[in-house]
């Protein structure tokens, strides 16, 4: 009993300690948004890797999750008779839940795993230490770029990645359930409010952060060589994937409260 | 033994550059460090050898502040440096270069863009100046026709005159080569020392080599380079009094168990130095 009460005492610091790194970093890095030096050049760059390159996986998630949506609820809504309304259910589910949180894992999958590795190598390549050497903060040249990149690119990711759902939805409504674009479009705008897109609106930005922060401090605390790398990529993903899915629920709480 | 605080003080004419003061460092239950203290000199070199893990990489650490000792006192151009945050020490490492194992030249950037690196990031140098400054240090290293490889497309011992190039592109007062030959074969490990032995005699920087190749470090000590009147730059016998301004320390346990120049340490007759020698 007492070895189990060690174990836990360990785990529990060793998670106290993780914890309180992480939030010196997000401190760290939160403070570097608003005072120089800035790398613009590294800016650019990080907006258009994380946002150009991951456009097309959430394109195309986007567009098939709206799909199988549809052509899923248009079954149970037969039962009801409620065919017409699918729009509806379409639109609230993926503008208030799953546009945010797909593209937040598709981020997370291919964002949060590259910085992870990228950061990572730098780490135990000795790379990270030859920048501290020159001078350069590795937070300022690093983190901040890929953080802001996030941060504002989630957002307008998922906007787009809410537009091509409910395409996908309207397709599979107009061919496989075959109710009139009309109808579909009319109900779609119908069910929403302004809060609901308030709500698809923010939950992003905390996610955006939240996967490449997560991602940025796994990959600087890399450890063990290139096993250590490959450790780090797939704790960065796991971690992020978890945080996205419960920060949701927490978010959603919130803004439940502060919105509605 | 460190210079009295008096002779520390930045002007101070026999000042030295680099004073270790009975530093301290474990990590958990491991001591790495126990007590060690030493000096480098103005122009001058301090070759650290010792066995893997003895603490030679990470007294250079501490040097450049990647790593905070538990205890004693660091000092670097007469500035006190062991408890500085990351910003204060930003200005310590304007006048220090340090060359790692490996290179750890940046992958993703150009052998141009890293020997610039510091020069087109963190000066306002204009371009035409650092390009200038980058051509001419890989000009001295015999790398220009490298200039715009990538770190994948060179060899081991070309990624280390590379990363030394980027260490002196800034023109530090100070530099730090950890294990700057392990790993490369003898022919490309001189090439390396010459340019050790060139950037400590031409230009007059004070240098602390890590190794523990016994053949470099005593190559290091005991050649000197020298500029002919048509301006080409031999490498030749040191003579006594240049290799008596090369320091040994030999490092054992976290504690120093050999400080002496290349005549007292090829005499000792201490086991373990006769072991690590043979």
């Amino acid at each position: 009993m007492r070895r189990v009460f060690a174990i836990l005492n360990t785990r529990l610091k060793r998670a106290a300690l993780e914890m309180q790194e992480y939030l010196y970093l997000t401190g760290a890095t939160l403070r570097g948004f608003a005072t120089p030096p800035f790398y613009r050049h590294d800016i650019i760059e990080q907006f258009d890797l994380i946002g150009i390159g991951t456009l097309t996986v959430v394109v195309l998630v986007g567009f098939f999750t709206g799909a199988a949506l549809a052509s899923q609820t248009g079954v149970t809504l037969d039962q009801f008779g409620a065919r017409p309304v699918v729009g509806r259910l379409v639109s609230v589910t993926i503008i208030k839940e799953l546009g945010p949180v797909m593209t937040a894992l598709m981020l997370n999958g291919r964002v949060g795993s590259g910085i992870a590795a990228e950061l990572g190598s730098m780490v135990v390549t000795d790379q990270i230490n030859a920048l501290r050497s020159l001078g350069t903060d590795p937070i300022r040249k690093l983190v901040i770029p890929r953080v802001l990149a996030g941060l504002l690119m989630a957002p307008a990711l998922t906007v787009i990645s809410d537009f091509v759902g409910v395409l996908g939805g309207w397709v599979v409504a107009r061919f496989q359930l075959q109710v009139a674009s009309g109808l579909y479009w009319s109900s779609v705008t119908q069910a929403l409010f302004m809060a609901d897109v308030q709500q698809g609106l923010i939950k992003p930005f905390v996610f955006g952060f939240t996967v490449t922060s997560i991602a940025c401090y796994v990959g600087l605390r890399t450890t063990g060589g290139t096993q250590g790398v490959g450790r780090a990529t797939t704790t960065a993903v796991v971690v992020g994937s978890v945080s996205i899915i419960a920060l949701d629920f927490f978010v959603t709480q919130v803004l439940w409260k502060l919105l509605y | 033994m460190p210079a009295p605080a008096s002779e520390r003080r930045p002007g101070t004419a026999r000042a030295p550059v680099v004073v270790f003061d009975r530093v301290q460092l474990a990590f958990d239950d491991k001591v790495v460090l126990k007590d060690v203290s030493f000096t480098l000199a103005r122009g001058h070199t301090t070759i650290i050898l010792g066995a893997s893990g003895a603490g030679k990489s990470i007294t250079l650490k501490i040097i450049l502040g990647l790593l905070q000792a538990d205890d004693g006192e660091v000092w670097v151009n007469g500035r006190r440096v062991d408890h500085l945050g990351e910003r204060e020490l930003m200005s310590v490492r304007a006048d220090l270069g340090m060359i790692f194992q490996e290179g750890a030249l940046f992958d993703s950037l150009t052998v141009r863009e890293n020997v610039g690196y510091k020069l087109y990031e963190e000066t306002d140098m204009s371009i035409e100046d650092v390009n200038r400054r980058v051509e001419e240090v890989l000009g001295f290293m015999g790398l220009l026709e490298y200039i715009d490889k990538m770190p994948s497309e060179l060899s081991g011992g070309q990624r280390r005159r590379v990363a030394i190039a980027r260490a002196m592109a800034f023109k530090p007062g100070i530099l730090l080569y950890d294990e700057a030959t392990t790993g490369l074969d003898p022919i490309t490990a001189i090439t390396v020392d010459d340019e050790i032995i060139k950037l400590r005699d031409l230009e007059g920087v004070s240098s602390i080599v890590v190794t523990h190749q016994l053949r470099d470090a005593f190559y290091v000590a005991t050649h000197m380079a020298v500029r002919g009147p048509d301006g080409t730059v031999r490498i030749v016998p040191a003579t006594p009094q240049k290799t008596n301004e090369a320091e040994f320390i030999m490092l054992r346990d976290g504690l120093i168990c050999f400080e002496g120049n290349a005549n007292d340490l090829r005499g000792s007759t201490d086991p373990y130095l006769r072991t690590f020698l043979s």
